[in-house]
C-alpha cells in the first residue's frame, strides 16, 4: 500500500523511500499551460470540434443575437439606430408599463392576466384529458380497435396551426348574407348551449367565448397525441400487479386507484411540472390567428401585445422588448423552478 | 384461464368505449364536414343544410382551386422550404449532436448549457424580428435576394431535437466506435457508417419533427417573405381566409358553389398530402414523445 506523503511524493514500500508522483507532474503541467493543453487536445481531435461549429454559429446568430436586441428595452429606441448606439434609458419603460396606468400599461396588465388565465385553464382542463384518454385506451383489449381509435385521435395534431384555426373559424363563423352560421354554432344553438344571437354574430367575435374555444380546440388538437406518453406508462405496468390486486378482491375502481394511478404518477408529475414551467409561453401563433379586435379583452396575450406594439403597429421596439422581457424573465424563473422541483421530487431532470 | 368480468369492470369498459367513440368521431368530424362542404352546392352550404354528407355534389370549388396558379406556386414554395429546411436543420443537428455525445469533448457542459439555455429563455417576437431583418439585409448584400433562403437558414432550429439526437448517440456502445477507429475510420466516417445507421429510428423521428414544423410554419414566413410569389401554402390559406372574413369581401361570387366551399376546398387540399403519408410516418410520430427522457 502506498502511503501518500503529499500530492507530489509517494512512499514506496519496497525500497522504503519517497519518489515523485508522476501523475501530479502531469496535473501541474496541465494547470500551468492550461490553454496550451486545450489547444493541443482540440488540434488532435479537430474533426470533432469542426462538427460543432455550424450548430454553435446557428444558435449564436439566431438565438443569442436576438437576446442582445432584447436589451433595447433598457435603451431609448427610435427604430433607426442599432441597439449598441442607443442611449441608455434605465427602467423607464418598465416603470411606464407597470405603474403609469396609461393605456399601454392597462393593456399590459390585461395581457398578463389573459396569458396567465389561458395557461391556467389549460392546466385545469387540457392537462387531465390525455390522462383520461390513456386510461380509456387501456380498456380496449383488441389491438386493432385500439389502433384505429388512437390513429383517429392523433390526426388533428398533424394539421398546422393555420389549418386548425381556419377550420375553427369556419365552424363557428357568423351568419351573413353569404352563408348561415358555422355548423358547430348551429349544433350548439339547437342544443340550447348558446343563444341564437351569439351564434349569429359569430362565437369568435364574442370575448366571452374565446377562452372556451381556445381550450376546446387545444384538446381537440392535442389530447390524443399527448395521451401517447401516458399510455406508454400504463402498458409498462406488469400484468401480475393487476392479478395480485384481483386476488386481494380489488374491483375496477380499486385497481385504478391503487395500481394504475400510482404507476403513472411519476409520468404525470413530470408532465405537470413541464406544463407549469411553460405556463407563460402561450403559443402566440394560435392566439394571433384566432383573435380579432373585438376579443382583445380576453384574448390579447403578452406576445401578441408585444407584436402589435413593436411590429404590426410600427410603434417603439424598445417598449415592445420591455413587454417581452418581463414575460421572459418570469417564464424562465418558472422553468428553472419547475426543473429544480422535478429534480428534487421525481429525481428526474427535464433538461 | 378466462375470468368473468366483474360489474365494475363491465361498466368501466362500456364507458370507455362510448366516450372514446365520441372523442374519436369529434376528432374526425371537422375533416369529414370540410370535405362535404367543399363538395356541396351553393344553396346547401349557404343555408347550412350540409351536416355530414355532401348535398348537390359539385367539384367546381376544387377545380377552381386546382386551376389557381398561386395555389400551386405556394405549394411548391412549401415543398422547397420543407425539403431544404429539413436538410439544413438535420445536417447541423446531426453534426452538433454527434460532437456533444462524446464524453471527451472539452467544455461539453458549457456547450450543452449553450443549447439548453435557449429552451429556457427565448428573446421573443420583436427582438427576433429585428434580428431577422438584419439577417435579411446581410443576405441581400451578398446577393441572395430570395427570402426563402432566409427562412430556410435562420429559422426552425430546435435545441430539443438536438438533445434527442444526442441521447440516441450516447446509447450507441462506445466499443463499436473504438473498433471502427482501430480500423482507421475518421470521425466523419464513424458518424456516417456507425452512428447514423444505429440510431435510424430517432433520426427519422427528429427529421419528421423538423419537416412538420417546416410544413406548418406560418408566422415568420408571413413576416419575412415580402413577395407574394414566394409565400408558402400556410400563408396562402390564411390570406384567403382573411379575405373571406373581411365583410367587404364579395368577390369570387359564383352561381355553383358558395364562397365557404372555396375555403373548405383549400383546407382539404392542404391536408390531403399529409393524410396520404400519415399511415407511414404515424409510428415515428408516436415514438417521438416517448424518446423524451432528457437529461443534461
Amino acid at each position: 500500500m502506498n502511503r501518500v506523503a503529499n500530492d507530489y511524493l509517494i512512499f514506496d514500500e519496497k525500497t522504503r523511500t519517497y519518489r515523485e508522483n508522476p501523475e501530479q507532474a502531469v496535473r501541474d503541467d496541465v494547470e500551468k499551460h492550461y490553454w496550451l493543453h486545450v489547444g493541443r487536445t482540440v488540434l488532435k481531435d479537430w474533426r470533432l470540434y469542426v462538427m460543432l461549429v455550424p450548430m454553435l454559429l446557428v444558435f449564436l446568430f439566431w438565438r443569442y443575437f436576438p437576446m442582445y436586441e432584447l436589451l433595447g428595452c433598457f435603451k431609448v429606441s427610435d427604430n433607426v439606430l442599432p441597439v449598441s448606439e442607443q442611449l441608455f434609458s434605465g427602467f423607464s419603460y418598465f416603470r411606464r408599463l407597470l405603474f403609469s396606468g396609461d393605456s399601454l400599461s392597462t393593456d399590459f396588465w390585461r395581457a398578463m392576466r389573459n396569458t396567465f388565465l389561458l395557461s391556467f385553464y389549460g392546466l385545469c382542463f387540457g392537462f387531465p384529458m390525455p390522462v383520461i384518454l390513456a386510461l380509456f385506451f387501456n380498456e380496449i383489449r383488441s389491438n386493432a380497435a385500439r389502433s384505429i381509435y388512437q390513429v383517429m385521435s392523433y390526426l388533428p395534431k398533424f394539421m398546422s396551426t393555420v389549418v386548425m384555426t381556419s377550420l375553427v373559424t369556419m365552424l363557428v363563423k357568423q351568419g351573413s348574407i353569404i352563408g348561415s352560421m358555422g355548423i358547430v354554432s348551429q349544433a350548439l344553438v339547437k342544443l340550447g348551449i348558446i343563444s341564437e344571437e351569439a351564434g349569429q354574430s359569430g362565437l369568435l367575435n364574442n370575448p366571452g367565448f374565446f377562452r372556451t374555444i381556445y381550450q376546446v380546440s387545444g384538446i381537440w388538437e392535442g389530447a390524443g397525441y399527448d395521451s401517447i406518453v401516458y399510455f406508454a406508462a400504463i402498458i409498462a405496468i406488469s400484468p401480475t400487479s393487476y392479478e395480485a390486486a384481483q386476488i386481494d378482491g380489488a374491483n375496477k375502481w380499486a385497481q385504478m386507484r391503487y395500481v394504475v394511478l400510482p404507476c403513472m404518477l411519476s409520468t404525470i408529475v413530470i408532465m405537470l411540472i413541464t406544463r407549469i414551467g411553460s405556463l407563460l409561453n402561450i403559443g402566440y401563433e394560435k392566439v394571433l390567428l384566432l383573435y380579432n379586435t373585438k376579443t382583445y379583452m380576453t384574448a390579447d396575450v403578452v406576445s401578441t401585445l408585444s407584436y402589435r406594439t413593436g411590429i404590426y403597429g410600427g410603434g417603439s421596439t424598445g417598449i415592445a422588448s420591455a413587454i417581452e422581457m418581463m414575460n421572459n424573465v418570469v417564464g424562465m424563473l418558472l422553468v428553472i423552478g419547475a426543473n429544480t422541483i422535478a429534480r428534487k421530487a421525481a429525481n428526474t431532470s427535464l433538461y | 384461464m378466462k375470468r368473468k368480468l366483474e360489474v365494475s369492470e363491465l361498466i368501466f369498459r362500456i364507458i370507455s368505449y362510448t366516450l372514446l367513440t365520441v372523442f374519436a368521431l369529434c376528432c374526425l368530424y371537422p375533416f369529414v364536414y370540410a370535405v362535404s362542404a367543399a363538395m356541396s352546392g351553393r344553396h346547401a352550404v349557404e343555408y347550412g343544410e350540409v351536416v355530414l354528407f355532401p348535398k348537390d355534389v359539385q367539384f367546381e370549388a376544387f377545380s377552381m382551386m386546382f386551376g389557381n396558379n398561386m395555389f400551386w406556386n405556394s405549394y411548391s414554395n412549401t415543398l422547397f422550404l420543407t425539403l431544404y429546411g429539413t436538410l439544413w436543420a438535420m445536417g447541423v443537428s446531426l453534426l452538433g449532436a454527434y460532437a456533444l455525445s462524446k464524453k471527451r469533448l472539452l467544455f461539453r457542459k458549457t456547450f450543452n448549457f449553450f443549447l439548453v439555455f435557449t429552451m429556457w429563455f427565448s428573446a421573443g417576437v420583436v427582438p427576433q424580428y429585428l434580428n431577422y431583418l438584419d439577417t435579411q439585409a446581410v443576405l441581400r448584400s451578398v446577393g441572395i435576394m430570395d427570402d426563402k433562403w432566409l427562412v430556410v437558414l435562420a429559422m426552425g432550429m430546435a435545441a430539443m431535437n438536438i438533445i434527442l439526437l444526442r441521447n440516441a448517440f450516447e446509447n450507441v456502445p462506445s466499443e463499436i466506435e473504438e473498433a471502427a477507429i482501430v480500423d482507421g475510420a475518421t470521425e466523419f466516417q464513424v458518424l456516417r457508417k456507425v452512428y447514423i445507421p444505429m440510431s435510424k429510428s430517432t433520426i427519422a423521428t427528429v427529421a419528421l419533427f423538423f419537416a412538420i414544423s417546416r410544413w406548418n410554419g406560418y408566422f415568420w414566413a408571413r413576416q419575412m417573405i415580402a413577395n407574394s410569389n414566394e409565400h408558402p401554402l400556410q400563408v396562402f390559406i390564411r390570406l384567403k381566409l382573411e379575405q373571406y372574413t373581411d365583410p367587404e369581401f364579395m368577390t369570387g361570387w359564383n352561381e355553383i358553389y358558395a364562397s365557404d366551399s372555396v375555403i373548405y376546398a383549400l383546407i382539404v387540399c392542404s391536408i390531403i398530402p399529409i393524410l396520404v403519408i400519415y399511415p407511414f410516418i404515424q409510428k415515428y410520430f408516436a415514438k417521438g414523445t416517448n424518446a423524451g427522457g432528457v437529461k443534461e
